[in-house]
């Protein structure tokens, strides 16, 4: 069964040079060890929402907007998609992403069509 | 192993072994049938109408041998005929394949000794900290105690629409989100546990802190408790926080009906008729926390239970060893600080030292703000001044008090004290 994990933190929390390059650090091996033991699936880091432009479509109409769809006090900085056999094991996942250490990973199930 | 739904008693009047069955083995049988269907809801209609055959037929065709083997039996024909019936038949194949291989072997010879006991993963998963805690508690008491929905709603007092939805949408998330059906490993087994005892406390603290709402249904919720812990207990027989909130929860209940009078006013500690405790409750209570503090460090409901266990060892109330209270309550402030245990110690303190000592104490809790809307503080702190004589003040604390308190009972309680303090001719 696939799950997302959406990372979120704070943007506005600016790290120094040292910490980001120990946060990139981690993120790597972290990344690594998923894909070496099978579990990952995809992932990605994103812009920060300052480049984040929104999309609605009324009455045929495309409105476009900056920014994200909802101010947050925690931003969506990036996901990852796992297998796991059931949400214990995509939590202790979760519980590993480095930056569940400042910042929250929300975990989803992936819908399936045919449950 | 707890009381059938209303539906299930007036059916079955003439027949003990049904309701006995259900009372003792609704969890239990419920469990094995989600191991085995994997599918909660359906699991659970099926159980349902295994007992509804087992009611119509039993009178008829006699009790079985084994009428728990009969019921599973019936209940996992019943779930594999839904699940054939149902569309999503193609996606339930290795489901089938399972049922199939036990359908094999055929239950109905199985002693009960083949028979595990499944409950364990049925409580860890009604108790999973993916769920919220109102979803917990009333999962427990739908699939392990086999209320009704109804019943849990009249005891939470919330409509039954909302008590239904929250258990459909708790069981969807079980399903959706695949919240494991499993024993949790070793290394997250405390943090788990703990959880499980908090909502077998919260079930037991409705029913006895609570004096709003339907009387019985809530006394029924501490026997409810206590059945729980007992299953916990037994099920992980070494773990002593489950033995000391067992007798935590012993212990307090044994006061239950010396702690009202008839018409509903409250008796404090202090002045209840001791002979009116339950003292076979009392009696395996105190070998529960004697045992629960043998087998490690003690744990918060261990402590609790141990505190209890003071009172209850007390054959009048100025015998209490408030000494030993104290101790415990600073014990419990180290392991979980919390400003209401601060509190509890600040009290204990006023009666094993000097009230003024305690109120010295207490005081230097309520500046900090964070028990403002406690009606607990001021009313303690209203008793320790009324002890002081300081009658002024003592009758503002109660003022306090009566602005935040919620039950009636304790509403004319405190307008008792409120008088009491107050100068004759004034208002109260």
């Amino acid at each position: 069964m696939q799950y997302m994990l959406l990372i979120y933190h704070n943007e506005k929390t600016r790290l120094g040079v040292e910490d980001e390059a120990q946060l990139m650090q981690e993120y790597m091996a972290f990344t690594q060890d998923i894909v070496k033991s099978g579990k990952f699936k995809a992932g990605d880091r994103l812009e920060t929402t300052a480049n984040a432009t929104t999309v609605q479509v009324r009455n045929g109409k495309a409105i476009v907007t900056d920014g994200p769809f909802a101010e947050t006090k925690e931003q969506l900085g990036g996901y990852y998609i796992v297998e796991a056999r059931d949400l214990d094991e995509a939590l202790s996942i979760a519980a590993r992403v480095p930056g569940a250490k400042h910042g929250s990973i929300e975990v989803r199930p992936v819908f399936q069509m045919n449950r | 192993m707890c009381r059938p739904p209303r539906a299930f008693r007036l059916m079955s009047l003439h027949d003990a072994t049904v309701e006995r069955l259900y009372r003792e083995e609704f969890g239990r049988i419920l469990a094995t049938v989600i191991r085995l269907v994997g599918d909660f809801d359906v699991a659970e209609d099926a159980v349902q109408e295994a007992f509804t055959a087992g009611i119509e037929q039993w009178p008829r065709d006699g009790v079985p041998a084994n009428p728990r083997a009969w019921i599973i039996s019936t209940a996992r024909h019943k779930a594999l005929d839904r699940i054939r019936r149902s569309t999503r038949f193609a996606e339930r194949r290795d489901e089938l394949d399972r049922m199939a291989e036990l359908a094999a072997s055929s239950p109905d010879t199985m002693s009960d000794s083949d028979l595990p006991d499944e409950r364990l993963r049925l409580i860890f998963t009604c108790c999973h900290p993916a769920l919220a805690i109102e979803a917990q508690v009333a999962l427990a008491l739908r699939t392990l105690c086999g209320l009704t929905t109804e019943e849990i709603a009249r005891a939470f007092i919330v409509p039954v629409s909302t008590m239904a939805q929250r258990l459909v949408r708790a069981k969807r998330k079980i399903a959706t989100a695949r919240i494991p059906y499993e024993i949790p490993p070793l290394e997250v087994l405390p943090e788990r546990l703990a959880a499980v005892l908090a909502v077998v406390y919260l079930v037991f603290n409705e029913g006895y802190s609570s004096t709003y709402g339907d009387r019985i249904v809530r006394a029924d919720m501490c026997a409810e408790a206590i059945r729980l812990g007992r299953v916990v207990c037994r099920l992980l027989p070494e773990s002593g926080e489950a033995r000391g909130l067992l007798a935590l929860m012993l212990l307090q209940d044994s006061r239950r009906s010396a702690r009202m009078t008839a018409d509903g006013e409250i008796i404090l500690l202090e002045n209840q008729d001791r002979t009116r405790w339950n003292h076979e409750q009392i009696r395996e209570g105190l070998t529960l926390v004697e045992s629960a503090l043998r087998s490690g460090p003690a744990g918060f409901y261990t402590i609790q239970g141990a505190i209890a266990a003071v009172h209850a060892r007390a054959p009048r109330a100025a015998d209490t060893d408030w000494r030993e209270i104290e101790a415990l309550y600073a014990l419990l402030m180290r392991l979980a600080p919390s400003p209401v245990i601060e509190l509890n110690h600040a009290v204990a303190v006023a009666m094993s030292s000097s009230v003024e000592l305690g109120l010295q104490l207490l005081e230097s809790i309520r500046v900090r703000e964070e028990l403002d809307g406690y009606y607990l503080m001021w009313s303690a702190r209203a008793d320790l001044l009324r002890r002081l004589g300081r009658l002024n003040e003592a009758a503002d604390s109660y003022r306090r008090a009566l602005e935040l308190v919620s039950t009636e009972p304790e509403r004319r309680f405190l307008g008792r004290r409120l008088q009491e303090v107050t100068p004759r001719g004034r208002s109260g």
